[in-house]
């Protein structure tokens, strides 16, 4: 589409004039050469089955609030063909070639780079995260974590030195909202190096990319039940969890969530994995390099909408620059963009579901409530879909409920501190364990500052960075196991 | 002088100079270099690019006739289209200016010369102020200078300030654009540090580079010293304007400074007075970078004069 | 006419009565403390407190200590023999505890290189990850093997730089007992081992539920204890360690530990 001189000459006047705002056109990613199906089955087998549950349920857009597709409400029989599936796939699975394993996760991991286009834009419609999120992190980190995992495949041996890891069988593993593709990535490329066979249950906000998912292990030729999706919601996930013949579970999500299965599997023998909540401290010391501390801070509780595990939710920064950094900081929330999670300009995308808006609002409600101050910057809300702006409070105090609970959403808790001890005294305040960040432009400081956080992944200087060669998981009430690096494989294999 | 911090001052400035990643500045300059900029904005952006564009020749080779031409291209960039406005300004050596105050008079096109034993700085300081003066008297509106970065590297800290303190004053009305030449300082650190000794020596600008150096420009580098710029701001309210030069050849890239500018310094920094991009070969891009939004269609060099 | 030995709680370095004032006498003769819940809370107390100083003594140190440990009981071996019955049975457990005790000494500064690593991640980042002890950890002495049973078990936590409140068997509490005398002069500080007798039915659900316990090791249970102790786990998100009994090796250690990873940008 052409613009004409005189339009042209218009926007030159409009510069001339003074007019210095540099305003965005919409640049949207485009979307016809998506193909979502109107109703979905689940993946048994090796192909797409009707559901036994005629239940189905709407997923929708969240930044539209249109319907994408339906899917199947898995109930027990369906929960249990899966798994049966996936049981009758396991000896053979097993005991193919290592190698062999390892070239269908090799092809697994090529497919999803071909289809990474698509599966971005489906992995954003879905969910409401930004395109340049969804294309520049979630599909190439999941398209890495199996080419990762696949050269393990027929490398357990040096893995787990004086042992002879074998497969636990069917894994079932149940997955969040927050990072659809990835997570599933994380959950299956591990298990299926290790020989086991699984049976997943994306987010029932999420379902789309598993689908999508489910189509690669097709094209990939996967042989039937190796991997096993079925959709659902929490109902289908106890169901998957407690099937007798699962014997690994595999779960991320709500530490609340984590108890109940916790203790819906005590005494089955069954191993377990959690990977759960989170309320990191984000630590600014004052001779951070201020600039990249800022961007680390927006990146550690704004990226994807705070809808993050492992975000940086409470800023300690150090009582002598709390001042210009919070200057800095707000200066940067107003440049943040926020919008239709297609156009690659967007930085904020939608809050992921009405449920999830609501508790960030109660909880947002409740910080006003106590006495801390808000912030917002001036942020145009689009009238339909779910959005909540980026939002900063100071005057916090540690008792208050927006320090202490997880609010999973882009809502930032200033607290300051005065010197190191305190600051390791307060980040460390918290039944959560999963992730910590530090500031600080002295090296000393930093390795002392990692040591005494109880946290499993401590980010220095940096945050939010993920690689599938990193191992990932929490300290205390953020769960136990870790996905990612060879520490991934254990919760996969049997040593004994 | 009225622009040149006491020594107070600047004890606290450099006091308080702080460290830069390198890593994270890096990667936010990436995230902001993938911004999407089309249609509509692209037009906005590659009209501004042009009016803060400083068209430049700095050959050893420079003659006359080919200032002449630049400067006829500096004032009329697409022949028989007054949409597309005139460039901020001309950059030559001293002895091309008398040529450019002869063919730019009565347009809005500005002289500036770079000065100041350009590029290498190597030079004395009675010296560097003479050739400033001279290019002033000689039509100049603006001064490119470089710092000693000899003197930069070897801690010299004071003697690089006062001789940009003396050259400032040399300028009398003329503005001051500070090179820092960014490429030989080794580290974001010593870039931000001398960009904030730059700015409390009284520069109106401060300046990537020479483009006699590589790496000249880079989009990091800019983002360092337009932090650099935020802050000295924020403590002083002087505004200072940024330079980016060297390496600047396409469009895309000019539109990734504009960026970054305006993401890290606002909407006041969007003005031909407070941002300008140095480039020989820039300006032909971007007017067919303009032609192509205008017609839909990809353009050829040979629809562009060279001059 | 002998002067006989009163055997008592170990929490945080000190021989201590239970506070409940009850014994019981597991072999009909012997006056053994019934600890109760209140001990239980004491002993986790003590153990928290002693947590970070534990942790953050070399590897080397803690070692040389958990060797000490070994050189002590060895020393008192037959004292140990006839605790546990005398003759080759109790002999050949008496060696197996030394022979832990010295094997899992010589892990402490060996197990980072071993179950640590250092991550490529694609871009410019340093990335490691190394383990550390997960904190406070429970241990539930099997029955069967009353000092060897709970050596196996101690020793990989203590390695790791865990403090640890300990059961000890309830039929044969006694070795348990006089190992923290051991302890106590193996220059173990004060809070990172203590050690209860009483019984397991009565305290096993507190020490299960406990939210200030990181780790609960349930190799000497029964299958139904550990269904009861998995549910109760679930409160704090406990780690339930059930690697067989007869585990030795860097494996167990790390089933102690939590793996942290560590980034850092490369840059000038």
């Amino acid at each position: 589409m052409a613009i004409t001189k005189r339009e042209s000459a218009a926007l030159a006047k409009r510069a001339a004039e003074g007019g210095g705002v540099f305003e965005y056109a919409p640049a949207p990613e485009s979307i016809d050469h998506i193909k979502i199906q109107p109703r979905y089955g689940l993946f048994i087998g090796g192909r797409m089955v009707d559901g036994h549950s005629k239940k189905h349920f709407p997923t929708i857009n969240p930044a539209t609030e249109k319907k994408l597709a339906e899917v199947v409400e898995a109930d027990e029989v369906d929960v249990d063909r899966a798994v049966k599936a996936a049981g009758k796939a396991f000896d053979s699975w097993a005991h193919l070639a290592p190698s062999r394993r390892a070239r269908y996760l090799f092809r697994i991991s090529r497919l999803l780079q071909e289809r990474s286009r698509e599966l971005a834009v489906v992995e954003t419609m879905d969910g409401g995260k930004p395109i340049k999120e969804s294309r520049d992190v979630d599909i190439p980190l999941s398209a890495a974590h199996f080419f990762y995992y696949a050269g393990w495949a027929d490398k357990l041996e040096w893995a787990f030195p004086n042992r002879k890891p074998r497969p636990l069988g069917v894994a079932g593993q149940v997955i969040p909202w927050n990072f659809p593709l990835l997570m599933l990535a994380w959950k299956i490329a591990p298990a299926l190096a290790a020989g086991n066979t699984v049976v997943l249950k994306p987010a029932e906000t999420t379902p789309l990319s598993a689908m999508l998912f489910a189509e690669i292990c097709m094209q990939a030729e996967l042989p039937p039940g190796v991997v096993n999706i079925i959709t659902g919601a929490g109902k289908t996930g106890s169901l998957l969890v407690t099937h007798p013949d699962v014997k690994k579970v595999a779960f991320t999500g709500s530490t609340e969530v984590g108890k109940l299965i916790q203790r819906a599997i005590a005494g089955t023998g069954k191993r377990l994995t959690l990977e759960l909540g989170g309320k990191a401290a984000n630590i600014v010391f004052e001779d951070a390099p201020l600039d990249q501390a800022v961007e680390g801070i927006v990146n550690g509780i704004y990226f994807n909408q705070g809808h993050v595990c492992c975000a940086g939710s409470r800023l300690l920064v150090q009582e002598s620059i709390a001042e210009p950094l919070l200057e800095k900081l707000k200066r940067r929330l107003s440049t943040l963009r926020l919008g239709d999670p297609l156009d690659k300009n967007t930085d904020i995308g939608a809050i992921n579901s009405k449920a999830q808006l609501e508790k960030i609002q109660g909880l947002v409600e409740s910080g006003v409530e106590e006495g801390a101050e808000l912030y917002q910057p001036e942020c145009l809300l689009p009238e339909r879909g779910f959005w909540f702006p980026p939002t900063l409070f100071t005057n916090v105090a540690q008792s208050y409920r927006i320090a202490r609970e997880e609010i999973f959403g882009p809502v930032l808790s200033v607290l300051t501190f005065r010197t190191p001890n305190e600051a390791v005294e307060k980040a460390n305040n918290t039944p959560y364990g999963l992730s910590a960040g530090v500031w600080t432009d002295k090296g000393s400081r930093i390795l002392w500052m990692a040591e005494r956080m109880r946290a499993g992944v401590v980010w220095a200087n940096t945050f939010n960075r993920f690689d599938p060669t990193s191992p990932f998981g929490g300290y205390k009430e953020s769960g136990f196991g870790r996905e990612g690096g060879v520490h991934g494989l254990l919760p996969y294999v049997e040593l004994n | 002088m009225a622009t040149a911090l006491t020594l107070t001052h600047l004890g606290s400035l450099m006091g308080g100079v702080r460290s830069v990643d390198e890593v994270g500045a890096g990667e936010r300059a990436a995230a902001l270099a993938k911004r999407s900029i089309k249609k509509s904005s692209k037009l906005w952006a590659l009209d501004l690019a042009i009016r803060c564009m400083d068209l430049t020749t700095l050959e050893g080779a420079d003659t006359p006739g080919k200032v002449a031409a630049m400067c006829a291209k500096a004032v009329r960039p697409m022949a028989g289209d007054p949409t597309i406005p005139s460039v901020a300004a001309v950059c030559v050596y001293p002895l091309r200016i008398a040529d450019c105050v002869e063919h730019l008079r009565g347009t809005t096109v500005r002289i500036a010369s770079v000065a100041t034993a350009f590029p290498s700085g190597q030079s004395f300081t009675s010296i560097k102020v003479a050739e400033t003066e001279q290019a002033v008297r000689a039509g100049a509106h603006e001064i490119d200078m470089v710092i000693d970065r000899g003197a930069f590297l070897a801690g010299d800290y004071q003697r690089v300030y006062n001789e940009i303190v003396a050259v400032k004053e040399a300028c009398g009305d003329a503005h001051l654009k500070v090179i820092l030449e960014t490429g030989e300082l080794g580290t974001y650190d010593a870039i931000r540090r001398a960009s904030i000794l730059a700015m409390a020596a009284g520069a109106d600008f401060i300046k990537t580079s020479t483009g006699k150096v590589q790496p000249a420009a880079t989009l990091p580098v800019s983002l360092v010293m337009m932090e650099a710029i935020r802050d000295f701001v924020r403590e002083t309210g002087r505004p200072v304007g940024f330079k980016a030069a060297g390496g600047i050849r396409t469009a895309k890239q000019a539109i990734s400074y504009l960026v970054v500018t305006y993401e890290t310094l606002g909407a006041d920094w969007m003005a031909p007075e407070r941002l300008r991009l140095g480039a020989s070969t820039l300006l032909n891009d971007v007017l067919m970078q303009i032609d192509k939004e205008r017609t839909g269609a990809y353009q050829s060099g040979d629809y562009f004069t060279i001059d | 006419m002998d002067v006989r030995k009163t055997y008592k709680l170990f929490v945080n370095g000190e021989f201590v009565r239970s506070e409940s004032g009850r014994a019981y006498r597991p072999d009909g003769k012997v006056n053994v403390p019934r600890g109760s819940r209140k001990d239980m809370r004491d002993a986790v107390r003590a153990a928290r407190t002693a947590f970070p100083g534990w942790a953050a003594r070399t590897a080397m140190n803690r070692g040389q200590i958990l060797y000490r440990a070994a050189e002590m009981l060895d020393s008192r071996a037959s004292q140990f023999v006839d605790l546990l019955g005398g003759g080759a049975r109790a002999r050949r457990e008496l060696d197996q505890a030394v022979e832990t005790l010295v094997w899992y000494a010589g892990w402490t500064d060996k197990l980072s290189q071993v179950t640590g690593t250092v991550n490529p991640v694609a871009g410019s980042y340093f990335n490691f990850t190394i383990p550390e002890p997960t904190g406070v950890v429970a241990i539930i002495a099997p029955e069967e093997a009353p000092l060897a049973g709970l050596v196996r078990r101690l020793a990989p936590a203590l390695c790791g730089g865990n403090v640890v409140v300990a059961l000890a068997a309830e039929s044969h509490p006694l070795a348990a007992l006089t190992l923290a005398e051991v302890m106590a002069t193996s220059d173990v500080p004060a809070g990172v081992v203590n050690i209860l007798s009483g019984q397991r039915k009565e305290l096993l659900p507190w020490l299960a539920s406990h939210m200030d316990i990181n780790a609960i090791d349930a190799a000497g249970c029964t299958s139904d204890e550990i269904k009861a102790i998995e549910e109760s786990a679930a409160g704090n998100v406990k780690r339930v360690i059930k690697i067989t009994e007869e585990e030795r090796s860097p494996y167990l250690i790390a089933a102690f530990m939590e793996m942290k990873t560590v980034w850092h940008p490369i840059g000038v």
